[in-house]
């Protein structure tokens, strides 16, 4: 291996937030306190699709403790959410669409008096025509529930002609995925906290702070200045804490203002089932062309998303669906139409992988029924059909650069010993039978043309007279790595030793709007504005070090010191002598994205600036007899383009799978006539250490030039396709194809 | 009524309500707000807490049974820059993500190696089961009670 001159950069360092986390002094939101804080529950929705006739809330209020309860006529600014459209209201006026929708608040002075008084208030109601199922909701005769026809989007992507494809033979069929549950640790929380200026300060648990602060600025009707927005230390948020904590927050914020007084509002588990946002259940019919010797010459896929009550991203998860709908091959015709659909549920919305996983199912699992037919190895389908350098997308994007693709299928397949194992699944006998299962995928790192106009990272550099570095930026640690992955790259730049280097919490009042720490974006986006930040400080700093060092030409870095020409001095020194000459050792940095495009009328373009491509391998066990599968193996293979981190990097692989593991077989959210029935972690079954392999990542590096030291994103990818390489893995082993997520043990054994 | 145990080497005497949890003792009375609440069920292992040696959900353990036990907490793990070993395998080996499962993971660990010296693959993943993570897949919490166990 080539020696890197990396001091940092490419380093397992330790992570910043591990020590206050393995001793317990991390603060989460519920960890903290306010004095006179009061405590905030909110009063819901009884049933799917209501109209309010009345609200009888005279014994709650009498209540002892019962500081108020507030309704939408009490919302001080706007009642509504400011996301991607304006539907969705804090609180509830005149109907209810989905069964927990919020209608009112309550704020006590302790919270089981306030969830106390939010059950004792009495809504009268008639309950009007419901629709749950998103096929249903776009027929012409369902109950309209979103505009006239239950859309909130659709798109269409059209490359070449699939009629005129000229395929010898072809494949279609029908898939269909159910919810999944974030079900991150922490649930949702925030506390407000009245300012003396008449501002407000909101702090939680959150991904995005700056949707947080449009939506408290918006619905106290406050002067964004007078509106900062404190991330807590938060656990976990795979999508779950982007646009849904705009609501807690916002819910908390307008009770303080109500009230004069800090509120905490925390949700409980069954709660934060209920009401807050989940994948999105998903069917999709898919058909592929082919030539004889494996060459795929078309895709028509029709992919419906069901939305919930309330568009929240349902537009911007189904484009991002649409576009990555034909998987990472080289498709010459494709036809992809696509549909996010209103049904009176509770709204889904972000979960890692943001709409690609459940098309990633389909088209991943018709792709090996495809190769059975060619009589084909379902690897080599893969290999002859993978975008190569040179090589279009369904947009039609080239694909020029930083293209590992190949790569994870090699190192995937030879870590498994595919060749070896891999047999047609009629060769199967016993009980017990083993199965080995692919599946691939393409990632579009970032927003993408679908979320240009949040596509900017702001950031701040500040070097303190005794050489620590702070850093701040506008995305968030929610467990994924930022702060240390951040830390790094901060180091690298400036020279300075990891040690020294932190990030502090994200805050509205530190950076600009830096856009949502969303779509494995903050590597890149914050990697890259702090880099500028860095750079220019370096620059000024390197001239000091010329001057001290006596030398012309290049500075250097390395381990704590400074080299130019055959001198060196140490990093300390240098600083010291900087600010003893008064040198301005700060800096903010700002990076935006350009040029990212997406055709309205037939989807062509270059949505991303860069790909991640991965690979994943599952073995299986089938037990015939109880239809329970247990997964053997997994190996999961990325081209990030630079694992600043690899020990992190190695995280989110593990986690990421162990998610799509979930999603895959056992995540099976009930939701009947509107009504969800097991909103807990006894209903709903998320892996434990028990059912859980150890997963094998495997890391590529095709460096993408216009990233950080090389980096791509890698957040969500680790997800996307397990669910369909533990499909294949099951038709291998059992011979019998299922089209429906999950593959709980009921499906298989009867299968 | 009022009721005296020990937590983190320490006697304390607190009031306790009869429906008040452990849990709601700890981080309500006591202010240790290391331990969790995840789910108020019993079902996510975050409010685990050692007690006389068991590991118990404090959400479902009531505050009256601790009479005259001894308990222990995440706090009662470290003191200052002092950590415990399975806190350190648990840096070292990459095993934190968000955090908020990690209090009760160490504790989990803690009393299987309190009570295994050389745990294998099975009794670690059965210690842990009781413990749900989000985050990490468990493979480097699991690594890292390996390396706590061999450091022993």
């Amino acid at each position: 291996m080539k020696k890197s001159n990396l001091n940092s950069v490419g380093k397992s360092e330790i992570r910043k937030d591990a020590f206050s986390k393995v001793t317990g002094r991390s603060l989460f939101i519920n960890d903290v306190k306010f004095p006179a804080m009061l405590y905030a529950a909110t009063v819901r929705a009884p049933k799917p699709h209501i109209k309010i006739l009345s609200i009888d809330d005279s014994a709650a209020k009498k209540l002892n403790g019962v500081q108020g309860i507030y309704y939408a006529k009490d919302v001080p600014g706007d009642n509504r959410v400011p996301l991607v459209f304006q539907d969705y209201p804090f609180l509830a006026e005149g109907t209810a669409k989905f069964q927990g929708q919020a209608v009112g608040l309550v704020a006590a002075e302790d919270p089981e008096t306030a969830k106390l008084a939010a059950a004792m208030v009495k809504i009268k109601y008639r309950e009007l025509p419901a629709v749950f199922d998103p096929l249903e909701a776009m027929k012409k005769n369902s109950p309209k529930i979103y505009g006239k026809d239950n859309i909130f989007k659709k798109f269409t992507v059209k490359k070449g002609d699939v009629k005129k494809a000229g395929a010898d033979i072809e494949i279609e069929d029908v898939f269909s995925v159910n919810y999944q549950v974030h079900a991150y640790l922490e649930t949702q929380g925030a506390i407000a906290v009245p300012r003396d200026d008449g501002g407000m300060d909101v702090y939680g648990s959150m991904q995005c702070p700056f949707y947080v602060q449009d939506a408290v600025a918006k619905v106290l009707g406050q002067t964004y200045n007078k509106v900062t927005i404190i991330q807590q230390t938060t656990g976990g948020a795979f999508g779950g804490k982007e646009d849904v904590p705009s609501i807690v927050c916002g819910h908390a914020a307008m009770l303080a203002r109500l009230t004069g007084r800090p509120v905490k509002l925390i949700y409980g588990r069954e709660e934060d089932f209920r009401s807050m946002s989940k994948r999105h259940p998903g069917w999709a019919r898919i058909k592929y062309g082919a030539k004889k010797n494996g060459k795929i010459v078309s895709c028509k896929v029709k992919y419906v998303l069901d939305g919930g009550a309330f568009a929240t991203l349902s537009p911007i998860v189904l484009w991002r669906g649409t576009v990555h709908a034909s998987g990472p091959y080289e498709i010459d015709n494709v036809l992809i139409e696509t549909y996010a659909a209103a049904t009176n549920k509770v709204p889904c919305g972000a979960y890692r992988g943001f709409g690609q996983p459940q098309i990633a199912f389909a088209n991943e699992s018709l792709l090996d029924m495809l190769a059975e037919k060619l009589n084909m190895n379902p690897a080599r389908l893969r290999e002859i059909n993978a975008i190569k350098k040179g090589g279009t997308t369904a947009t039609n994007q080239k694909i020029t650069e930083s293209i590992g693709l190949r790569k994870t299928l090699a190192l995937a397949k030879k870590s498994a010993g595919w060749s070896r194992k891999w047999k047609k699944p009629s060769s199967k006998k016993g009980v017990k039978k083993y199965g080995i299962g692919m599946a691939s995928s393409i990632y579009g790192v970032g927003l993408g043309a679908g979320g240009q106009h949040l596509a900017k990272s702001g950031s701040f550099v500040q070097i303190e007279p005794d050489g620590s570095v702070l850093i701040a930026v506008g995305n968030t640690e929610m467990g994924q790595g930022a702060r240390t992955v951040l830390s790094q790259i901060a180091a690298e730049t400036l020279g300075a030793p990891y040690e020294l280097v932190d990030m502090m919490p994200t805050d509205t009042s530190r950076v600009p709007d830096s856009g949502p720490t969303v779509a494995s974006r903050t590597t890149v986006m914050s990697g890259t504005s702090i880099m500028k930040a860095c750079k220019a400080i370096r620059g000024r700093i390197d001239k000091v070090v010329r001057q001290e060092l006596n030398e012309k030409g290049k500075v250097l870095s390395k381990n704590g010191f400074y080299k130019a020409g055959n001198k060196k001095a140490a990093y300390a020194d240098i600083i010291a002598r900087c600010w003893a000459q008064r040198v301005h050792l700060s800096q903010a940095g700002w990076f935006r994205v350009e040029g990212t495009t997406f055709g309205e009328k037939d989807g062509q373009g270059n949505p991303y600036f860069v790909y991640t491509w991965s690979t994943m391998i599952a073995e299986v066990e089938v037990d015939t007899e109880t239809g329970l599968v247990e997964v053997l193996n997994f190996i999961s293979a990325h081209d990030i383009g630079k694992a600043v981190n690899p020990q992190q990097v190695e995280g989110q692989i593990q986690g990421g799978g162990l998610q799509g593991i979930g999603y895959a077989l056992s995540e099976n959210l009930v939701v009947d006539g509107g009504c969800m029935r097991n909103p807990d972690f006894a209903g709903y079954i998320i892996p434990t250490a028990m059912d859980s392999p150890d997963i094998v990542p495997i890391i590529v590096e095709e460096k993408y030039p216009k990233g950080p030291y090389g980096a791509k994103g890698l957040g969500e990818p680790p997800l996307i396709c397990a669910a369909p390489a533990i499909a294949n893995a099951v038709y291998n082993a059992t011979g019998k194809r299922l089209n429906d997520l999950p593959l709980i043990p009921e499906r298989v054994k009867c299968a | 009524m009022r009721i005296s145990f020990k937590i983190n080497g320490k006697k304390v005497s607190v009031d306790v309500a009869p429906e008040a949890r452990l849990l709601d003792i700890i981080r309500d009375e006591l202010g240790l707000t290391g331990t969790k609440e995840g789910c108020s069920k019993g079902e996510c292992g975050a409010c685990s807490v050692i007690v006389d040696g068991e590991l118990v959900n404090s959400c479902l353990f009531p505050a009256s049974q601790a009479e005259g036990r001894v308990i222990t907490t995440i706090e009662g793990l470290s003191l200052g820059d002092k950590i415990h070993p399975i806190q350190k395998a648990f840096i070292d080996e990459g095993a934190v993500q968000c955090g908020f499962c990690t209090p009760g993971m160490v504790l989990a660990a803690k009393v299987l190696l309190d009570k295994k010296r050389n745990p294998s693959e099975e009794d670690i993943k059965k210690a842990l089961s009781g413990n749900l993570c989000r985050c990490t897949g468990y493979t480097k919490i699991k690594n890292a009670v390996k390396k706590a166990a061999k450091k022993r």
